[in-house]
């Protein structure tokens, strides 16, 4: 089975808890990578630090587990030193949008040629669920154990403001569309950003849901719609998924090689 | 999956070393297929009743589930 | 891009003579932050490595511009940033994952006067210990300085081949007034200097490759991402293919070697010049522009027949504990002339046989010490007043 050619099979089982949501993003990916037909060897995936970003490791790709909240400045000088490989950056929400913020805008704003990708669990799992930059208000968390003051970010409409290029979401819940938007954001000439809705059963479900991890799942499917559905109008709540933003921008690293080139004209 | 054009060849097989015995491809089994045995690990109970639809694949968050061909088997 | 086959002069300033220097020995990506006094470094790199082909990119802060080098070296680039003071604290964590996962990169750290933004323009050498351990956990790290802009040039290629030679992070502790000051530079010709490339493995495809085992020599030849060999590199303790351990053993081994590869070159790291020390009886030790004044002291104490030399280090980590020890010895007092409140003075004091002989001339305040400073201490450890 395709799956297990990426897979490297020696770590496995992984680490990630009974019913976590990473491993189900992770299946997803490597069967975007399959279909586009990457080669193993012109892929290089690069995480941060927390439960989203041991990934990496499971995977048969050129690999870069480096600091919380960094991958994306990693990546950056990835890209800039071989812009013919395929960049993708698996990361958690606090990874991402908390201590990884400024990276994750900067990279939006140059649009380079990466594959952003924050699996959101609305929590800290690594360390024990605390609370992050995408945890509901009145969520509980161990720092928040009267309920989140804290507003949350919409982390599309995050990346649709720092300008991202290629701006979607889907769930967990959503296997094939999950995989069809990796598909498109990896084919993307520019930044391309994919946040992933997913269940932490174990941190964030036992405070807060106390359901199993299907029950997380499935309320995925009742608490979100496609982008442009009438149910939207009817219930303002719930959360759209699908394709935000597609533009054609010029990309960084390309841009970058043109100017060498015309430097070198020049002389 | 739409290459395949006799689906009752396929096989749902189950890694029980990578299960971790979360539930989620039982209860989301439209046709209720898959049960448990006794160490809580997913298993293939009713062959008869599957449909090879592959969401248990698709969702299996251990990557634990493949659906193969029957010679495939080891 | 023509490029000269024989030596050139420039006229320029010490910040130039980095750039010269690091375009000599290959530099092909650099990422930085613009800050005072090291700015010109970014500038200068923004037009000058795209001419030969390299890229240049201003980060979103100094913490990116150390993660995008070492990103940037994976791939097999040699690569550079540039900072002070603020910066280089913000660097630190980035620079322990470059020591941990053993990535060959040059930082430059023009000193300034500090701590926190302390004074932007002033010149200081107070990041001495910092260089050593800004970053947390065991480790050990080369840091170079140098006190005149051949010197320096010299010392910024020798900075990125021992980063080749020991995969690691170098730093390249100048200060303001090196940075700044101007002087003729005389640019070796190409193949003058010995340039020390990357060492890849020479491991086939389908052969297990691994990075983190050192060969014979100490060596760790490496393999570029996007090339064959698929592996993991982390900052977490790791095994010789860069997989995560927790395993004593393998933490016990690597913490060592990461130590060991540094700390046990001393003899072959140690960079430093000897100004009249053979019949000296009064030693100075000084380093970067400091050592200026101290040579001009010694000169100027030379023609009155005292007779006082210069021991002026140019590898400041790991200490040259050998050298300062040699030199040392015999004498009758020994005079660390430094812009901080002891970093070396304290190091001297460790490495020498007499520690109750080693005095302390120094400034901190973002004046440059200048030779009457230094005279007047030296005029107070003979008891002859200030």
């Amino acid at each position: 089975m395709p799956v297990k050619r990426y897979l490297r099979q020696r770590f496995f089982p992984q680490l990630w808890c009974a019913g976590c949501g990473h491993g189900q993003i992770m299946a997803s990916l490597i069967r975007a990578i399959e279909e586009l037909g990457l080669q193993k060897n012109n892929v290089v995936v690069v995480s941060g630090i927390g439960c989203s970003s041991r990934m990496p490791g499971y995977l048969d790709f050129h690999t870069l587990h480096t600091l919380h909240g960094r991958a994306l400045a990693f990546a950056t000088g990835v890209k800039m030193g071989r812009p013919e490989l395929n960049v993708i950056v698996p990361m958690g929400d606090g990874d991402a949008s908390a201590i990884g913020g400024n990276h994750l805008i900067h990279a939006a704003r140059r649009n380079i040629n990466i594959t952003a990708i924050v699996m959101n669990n609305n929590i800290y799992g690594m360390t024990g669920g605390q609370s992050s930059p995408t945890t509901p208000v009145a969520a509980k968390s161990t720092t928040a154990p009267l309920g989140n003051i804290d507003p949350a970010f919409d982390l599309v409409e995050l990346a649709k403001g720092a300008g991202a290029s290629f701006v979607a979401r889907s769930t967990t819940y959503h296997s094939k569309e999950m995989q069809n938007m990796f598909v498109k954001a990896i084919n993307h000439k520019g930044f391309s950003f994919v946040e992933v809705l997913t269940q932490c059963p174990t941190y964030y479900g036992r405070k807060n849901e106390g359901v199993s991890p299907t029950e997380m799942m499935k309320k995925f499917a009742t608490t979100t719609t496609s982008i442009g559905s009438p149910k939207k109008k009817e219930n303002p709540e719930l959360i759209e998924r699908g394709v935000f933003v597609d533009q054609e921008r010029t990309e960084y690293a390309s841009s970058y090689c043109e100017m060498i080139n015309q430097m070198r004209k020049q002389k | 999956m739409e290459a395949i054009k006799d689906k009752k060849n396929l096989q749902v097989v189950i890694n029980a070393g990578w299960c971790k015995s979360c539930g989620i491809c039982i209860d989301l089994c439209p046709k209720g297929a898959l049960g448990r045995d006794n160490r809580d690990k997913a298993v293939w109970q009713y062959p008869d009743k599957c449909i090879r639809c592959g969401l248990c694949e698709l969702r299996c968050p251990d990557l634990a589930i493949t659906l193969q061909e029957a010679e495939e088997e080891e | 891009m023509k490029r000269s086959n024989v030596a050139t002069q420039k006229f320029i300033q010490g910040n130039e003579a980095v750039v010269e220097g690091a375009l000599y020995a290959g530099l092909g990506f650099y990422a930085g932050y613009p800050i005072t006094p090291s700015t010109e470094i970014a500038e200068q790199l923004a037009e000058k490595l795209p001419a030969r082909g390299g890229k240049f990119i201003q980060m979103e802060d100094e913490i990116a511009s150390m993660c995008a080098i070492i990103g940037a070296a994976l791939t097999g680039q040699k690569t550079m940033t540039a900072t002070s003071g603020p910066g280089f604290s913000l660097m630190q964590e980035a620079l322990g994952y470059a020591v941990m996962a053993e990535v060959p990169c040059v930082v430059v750290n023009v000193q300034r006067t500090g701590p926190s933004t302390g004074i932007a323009t002033t010149v200081a050498q107070a990041d001495v210990m910092q260089a050593r351990w800004g970053t947390h956990g065991d480790h050990a790290i080369i840091a170079l300085t140098a006190s005149n802009l051949q010197d320096l040039f010299r010392i910024t290629v020798e900075a990125f081949n021992m980063a080749e030679t020991y995969r690691t992070p170098v730093i390249l502790l100048i200060d303001e007034v090196v940075g700044h000051m101007r002087e003729k530079l005389t640019i070796p010709a190409p193949g003058e200097y010995q340039v020390v490339d990357r060492l890849l493995t020479s491991v086939p495809s389908g052969i297990d490759y691994h990075p983190y085992l050192p060969r014979e020599d100490g060596r760790l030849p490496m393999s570029d991402f996007g090339g064959v060999h698929r592996y993991n590199v982390t900052g977490l303790i790791h095994d010789m293919w860069g997989f995560p351990s927790t395993d004593p053993a393998v933490a016990y081994n690597l913490i060592h070697h990461l130590v060991d590869k540094i700390e046990n070159m001393e003899l072959e790291i140690a960079r430093y010049q000897e100004f009249f020390t053979e019949d000296a009886e009064i030693l100075l030790i000084s380093y970067g522009s400091s050592a200026r004044s101290a040579l001009q002291v010694v000169e100027d104490r030379r023609k009155q027949g005292v007779k006082m030399g210069l021991l002026e280090l140019n590898t400041l980590w790991p200490f040259p504990a050998e050298a300062v020890r040699r030199n040392s010895a015999g004498k009758n007092y020994i005079l660390v002339v430094e812009m901080n409140m002891g970093q070396i003075y304290q190091e001297v004091k460790k490495a020498v046989q007499n520690p109750e002989r080693v005095y302390l001339a120094n400034r901190f305040d973002g004046i440059f010490i200048s030779h009457n400073d230094i005279g007047k201490v030296l005029n107070l450890i003979q008891g002859k007043g200030v």
